[in-house]
């Protein structure tokens, strides 16, 4: 799936990384935790969370992602985005709630982890 | 630390040195960030960068929430990443009960930052292929992980 088709899926905004719209993605996951997400997380692009601070992106970085989609219409500071600008991070915002903006996602086929 | 370790050290390709702050949230994981670039520099595998990384941020951010701040050593050869990271903290009281996932003594503020899970520690034993713990209680804590390149660990 496209980044781009994620932010329209999830009618979401653009924050930062225009140009990675293109850019296709294959797992994402879903967590507030971001110990779980280094735990647990592998090879997984996107990641969707509720949290706003610039660990969520340092987070993202050390796991290799490309994306981070922040729920329930949070807009980030400029710090977070100076941040994923830096590690060419794709930052987006949806309105939607964690549950339903990972279950769209899902049905529209971009899969978590297989365990 | 073995006398053999200390004298491999010279032998290192590469050596980093860093000062976690420990007053700044923010700026916990820069010193990660910055092996990270190192090793991708130096042609190392991504998912071996992504070992190191995970496993020296964790410890980071547990020198930053637990013990106000500290050193980080890195010392890179061609098959192995040895990281040290050293604090004056309170130390760590029962080793085997902090390793255990949960276990965690952080306090509500940084779990509402998402950390503070108790599953650090758990995670730089997880990613790493030796791990050593130092510690005392009122005088600090100093960690010692190694990475090998040719780890089968994910
Ligand atoms: N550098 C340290 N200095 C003092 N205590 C520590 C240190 N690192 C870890 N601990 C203790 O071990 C516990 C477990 O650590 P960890 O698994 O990283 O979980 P968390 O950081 O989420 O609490 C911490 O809650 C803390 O009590
Ligand atoms: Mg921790």
């Amino acid at each position: 799936m496209k980044i781009s088709e994620i932010a329209q899926l999830l009618n979401a905004k653009i924050i930062c990384g225009d140009d990675m719209l293109d850019e296709e993605v294959h797992s994402a996951c879903g967590s507030d935790m971001m110990s779980d997400v280094l735990a647990y997380v592998k090879d997984q692009a996107v990641l969707l969370t509720g949290l706003m601070n610039t660990q969520v992106v340092r987070t993202a970085e050390m796991m290799d992602m490309r994306c981070i989609v922040f729920v329930r219409g949070k807009m980030p500071g400029e710090d977070i985005i100076k941040l994923a600008g830096m590690c060419g991070l794709a930052l987006l915002s949806t309105e939607e709630r964690m549950y339903t903006a990972c279950g769209k996602l899902y049905l529209a086929g971009l899969r978590g982890d297989v365990v | 630390m073995p006398d053999n370790e200390q004298k491999n050290r010279q032998d290192a390709s590469l050596h980093l040195t860093y000062n976690v702050n420990g007053d700044n949230f923010t700026s916990a994981g820069e010193a990660s960030v910055d092996v990270k670039k190192a090793l991708r520099q130096l042609g190392f595998s991504p998912a071996f960068i992504r070992r190191v990384a995970i496993a020296m941020y964790e410890g980071e951010i547990n020198m930053v929430i637990h013990a106000e701040g500290g050193t980080a050593e890195v010392y890179v050869y061609s098959d192995h990443v040895e990281i040290v990271l050293a604090d004056h903290g309170p130390g760590i009281a029962d080793v085997e009960l902090a390793m255990q996932e949960g276990y965690s003594t952080a306090p509500d503020n940084i779990r509402a930052l998402g950390f503070g899970a108790g599953m650090g520690l758990p995670n730089m034993k997880r990613y790493t292929d030796e791990m050593k713990i130092d510690t005392e209680i009122g005088v600090g804590t100093t960690i010692t992980m190694v990475v090998n390149t040719d780890s089968d660990k994910k």
